[in-house]
């Protein structure tokens, strides 16, 4: 059966830590970053990254559009 | 299947458009004016419509928002957008234009200039980020500001006896006879984000009918104006705004739902 598998890049410049990518992640995958970018923000990351199956709605959300998806097919 | 695997060019489903300049946008974090850019931007690009499309910036958070839209846009004087957008709009029939308004520009200094616009049925589309506050100037009342809502000008809450009622802007504009399509969507979760998506591409799509105004008000927050986080303040707006702002399309192919 086919399952999709997916993956999201966060541009952590970009990101401004306002945690609205959190929620709308049906599979849990995101958190915050303990760590801060150069403006001092806590940025969003995938801690889970065998949840994603790159359903965009963390990227759709975004203000900044710091988020990239990608999303594959794997047969197994 | 490791991660590495998955982000390469060939898989890629979402990034952010190219008609978004790389300039950072100068929002506080969480703001709805950035998702509401982006989403403008990604209609344009999806529409094939970069060449031909005009947009109006207007005083407020959003004055900026030549900047950030790669297109060609041009900024008009304190809430006289609409009025800008017409003439653009009667020099070049066949150009897509659009103003890109908060409600401090539209609904208070701009009445005027909306109300006429939308009247005279000029060939426009008008985006609406309504958040019920004047976000850049320091958070004042502004017509949209909910009863009882506290505000640097309002600071024991809007008093409707001195203060008047909220204005409905979107049902306002809706009973003119000159506006087409109106409606009234948010962007603060993915399900509302992906609707207000279709409802400005039907906007856009509705300047080549030549029918008249699409009016699109975007309920937003503010976080920094309403002294919350970004997620408080969504549920906020979730529980105060929705009732008074319903989502929904108001009016339809000219006719009121």
């Amino acid at each position: 059966m086919a399952k999709v598998k997916g993956a999201i890049v966060v541009d952590t410049e970009t990101c401004k830590g306002c945690e609205l990518c959190i929620p709308v992640c049906q599979e849990n995958a995101l958190s915050m970053s303990k760590n801060v970018n150069r403006k001092g923000y806590h940025y969003a990351y995938m801690s889970h990254p065998e949840a994603c199956n790159g359903c965009t709605n963390c990227a759709l959300v975004c203000p900044d559009r710091a988020i990239t998806v990608y999303r594959v097919k794997v047969t197994e | 299947m490791e991660v590495l695997d998955i982000i390469k060019p060939e898989h890629q489903v979402f990034c952010k458009t190219k008609l978004m300049t790389d300039t950072a946008l100068s929002y506080c974090p969480g703001c709805g004016h950035g998702t509401a850019h982006n989403l403008t931007m990604e209609v344009v690009d999806e529409l094939g419509i970069v060449e031909d499309t005009i947009g109006v910036a207007p005083v407020g958070c959003s004055v900026l928002a030549y900047d950030f839209m790669n297109i060609d846009m041009t900024q008009a004087a304190h809430g006289r957008a609409p009025a800008l957008a017409t003439a653009i709009s009667r020099l070049w029939p066949k150009k897509y234009v659009f103003t890109y308004q908060g409600d401090g520009d539209l609904a208070a200094i701009g009445t005027a200039e909306t109300i006429h616009a939308c009247n005279r049925g000029e060939n426009i589309v008008i985006i609406f980020v309504n958040n019920g506050i004047y976000g850049m100037t320091g958070g004042q009342m502004a017509p949209t500001t909910l009863p009882g809502m506290k505000t640097s000008t309002s600071p024991y809450g809007r008093e409707i006896e001195t203060m008047g009622s909220p204005l409905k802007m979107t049902e306002l504009v809706a009973n003119l006879p000159g506006t087409y399509y109106v409606t009234r969507q948010s962007v603060h979760t993915h399900k509302n984000v992906r609707k207000a998506k279709k409802a400005i591409k039907k906007a856009f799509e509705n300047i080549r009918l030549k029918k008249g105004v699409s009016f699109v008000e975007i309920v937003s927050n503010c976080n920094s104006g309403w002294k919350m986080n970004p997620l408080e303040s969504n549920q906020w707006m979730e529980e105060n705004m929705f009732p008074y702002f319903p989502l929904g399309d108001i009016k339809v192919a000219g006719k009121l739902k």
